[in-house]
C-alpha cells in the first residue's frame, strides 16, 4: 500500500451565512468584551520586513451586487517566500509576521488587508511560482468556501513563468488573478472578485 | 500533525460536498461560479496555513453561557456542553486546531445589526466562542441550545436550531465552515440549506448525538459532535513504500 486509504469522509461543508461576522469578527460585529481583537484583523508589526503593501477589492456577485456579507482569509509567504507558522497572540509569541489574515466585505464588497508583498515560493517542480497571496472566500448563498488567489500586474515575467497562471488557457481569465498596482505612500493592489458572470474569478479545486 | 505537514491531501469529493448552485437555497443563485473549479496540484501555498495552538485563550472563551454577561448573570436556555473530536480522513486526530463557533439564542435571535427577526436578544448572550483542540484533537464548549428561527426564502422556510463551525486544520486547504444540528429535530429534514448537500449519510454527520453520559447533572446536557478534515497522503518515500 502506497498511501492510506482514507477511511472517513470529510464533514460536508455548509454556508457561513449572513451573521458570519458574530463568530468570525465579533468586535467589527459590535460584540465587545469576548476577544480583545479579531482574530487575523492584523498582519505586521512595526518591526516586520519586506515591503508594506495594502491589498484591497470587491466582491461582486452574478448580478453585479457587492457582497457586502463576505468574510475574507488570506494566506500568504513573508518577503523572503517563506510561510510563518504560529498566529499567537501574547507578545512574546507573536511573530514579525503572521502571514494570515481575516477581513469582512463592507456595505459595497470591499476588503482591505495591510500586509507586505509575498516573495516567491517554490511550486512542485521546483521553481519558484510567481509571487502570490492564497483566498479563501466564505458568505451567505456559498455553500463550500471559494478558493482563489491574488497575483500582481508588477510581476509581469515571473507572472508568465507561473505554473498556476498557465493552466488557465484564455489570457481574459488568467487576467482575473492578477491585482492592479496603484502608486501610494504605501503601494496599493487592487483586484476584483466576480463570483459569476462575464468576469467570474477563476477559482480552484486544490 | 506538524510531523507530516508535507504530504499532499486527498482529493476533495465534490460529490460529496454540496455543490456551489442550489435553487432551493435562493441566495446561491447569483454567488455560484459556472464555469468549472480549476484542479491544481497543492503546492506550499495551500499545504500550509496558520497555526494557533501557542494563542493564548480567555477561560470565557469556551463558555457561552458567561462570556457575554454583563454583571455576573448567565445566558437563559437549555443548558448544553458540546464537544467532539476533530480528525482527518485517515481517522487521526488533529490536535492543536482551532476551532470558532457562532449561534443564535434561545429564542432564535443572532446578536447582528442586520438581524431583524422579533424574538428579543438575550442581555447575557453574545453568541460566540473559540477553543484549540487538545493533543487527542477534542474540542468542548458550554453554550444554551439556539431556537429555530424564519428566514426569507420560501414563504415559510425556519431554520433548524443549529451552530455554526469554523475550523482551520493545519493546512489552508483543509479550512472548512459547517453547521452543527440536533439528533431528533424534525426540522433538519425540511431545510433547504442541509439540502444542499447531496448525500443523506453526509446530513448525518452534520448531526450532533445527545450524549448522556457527559451530561452534567442537574446543569447541562452534552451533545457530541465529531469533525473529519481532508486528511494528507503521506509523503512517499523510496525506502518506505507502505507510506507513515
Amino acid at each position: 500500500m502506497l498511501h492510506p486509504v482514507p477511511t472517513l469522509k470529510e464533514t460536508p461543508s455548509q454556508t457561513a451565512g449572513p451573521y458570519v461576522h458574530i463568530g468570525m469578527t465579533p468586535n467589527w460585529a459590535d460584540i465587545r468584551g469576548v476577544y480583545e481583537t479579531d482574530p487575523g484583523a492584523t498582519m505586521v508589526s512595526a518591526d516586520t520586513p519586506g515591503t508594506r503593501i495594502i491589498l484591497s477589492g470587491r466582491i461582486i456577485d452574478g448580478a453585479g451586487v457587492p457582497v457586502s456579507d463576505a468574510v475574507v482569509e488570506i494566506w500568504q509567504a513573508d518577503g523572503n517566500g517563506s510561510y510563518g507558522r504560529p498566529v499567537g497572540s501574547s507578545a512574546e509569541a507573536r511573530p514579525a509576521f503572521t502571514g494570515w489574515g481575516r477581513q469582512p466585505a463592507n456595505g459595497e464588497g470591499e476588503f482591505r488587508f495591510e500586509t507586505i508583498k509575498p516573495g516567491p515560493v517554490p511550486g512542485p517542480d521546483g521553481r519558484p511560482m510567481a509571487p502570490h497571496v492564497a483566498v479563501w472566500i466564505v458568505a451567505r448563498g456559498i455553500n463550500i468556501g471559494l478558493q482563489t488567489r491574488i497575483y500582481f500586474a508588477d510581476e509581469e515575467a515571473a507572472n508568465a513563468r507561473d505554473f498556476v497562471l498557465n493552466r488557465i488557457p484564455d489570457p481574459k481569465r488568467r487576467a482575473t488573478l492578477i491585482a492592479r498596482k496603484e502608486e501610494g505612500d504605501v503601494p496599493q493592489y487592487r483586484l476584483d472578485i466576480h463570483l459569476q458572470g462575464d468576469s467570474e474569478t477563476v477559482f480552484f479545486d486544490m | 500533525m506538524p510531523g507530516d505537514d508535507q504530504g499532499a491531501l486527498f482529493a476533495r469529493d465534490r460529490s460529496w460536498q454540496p455543490p456551489a448552485y442550489t435553487p432551493g437555497y435562493k441566495s446561491t443563485t447569483f454567488r455560484a461560479p459556472r464555469h468549472a473549479l480549476l484542479s491544481l496540484p497543492g503546492t506550499a501555498s495551500e499545504l500550509t496555513g496558520p497555526t494557533f495552538g501557542d494563542m493564548p485563550l480567555n477561560p470565557l472563551d469556551n463558555d457561552l453561557i458567561r462570556n457575554y454577561s454583563q454583571d455576573g448573570g448567565e445566558a437563559i436556555g437549555q443548558r448544553l456542553i458540546v464537544y467532539g473530536q476533530v480528525l482527518d480522513e485517515n481517522a487521526r486526530p488533529v490536535p492543536g486546531t482551532l476551532v470558532e463557533f457562532w449561534q443564535a439564542n434561545a429564542g432564535g435571535r443572532y446578536r447582528h445589526k442586520r438581524e431583524g427577526y422579533l424574538a428579543p436578544l438575550d442581555p447575557n448572550f453574545g453568541g460566540c466562542g473559540r477553543a484549540i483542540t487538545d493533543a487527542n484533537g477534542f474540542y468542548h464548549f458550554r453554550t444554551v441550545k439556539p431556537g429555530a428561527y424564519p428566514w426569507p426564502n420560501g414563504a415559510n422556510d425556519w431554520r433548524p436550531a443549529h451552530i455554526h463551525f469554523s475550523i482551520f486544520g493545519h493546512a489552508f486547504a483543509q479550512r472548512l465552515i459547517t453547521q452543527m444540528y440536533f439528533e431528533g429535530d424534525p426540522m433538519i429534514w425540511q431545510c433547504p440549506i442541509v439540502g444542499s448537500v447531496p448525500d443523506k449519510a453526509g446530513i448525518t454527520q452534520l448531526i450532533a448525538k445527545l450524549d448522556r453520559h457527559n451530561t452534567t447533572p442537574m446543569d447541562a446536557l452534552a451533545y457530541r459532535f465529531d469533525i473529519v478534515l481532508r486528511g494528507r497522503r503521506s509523503t512517499l518515500f523510496e525506502n518506505k513504500l507502505e507510506g507513515n
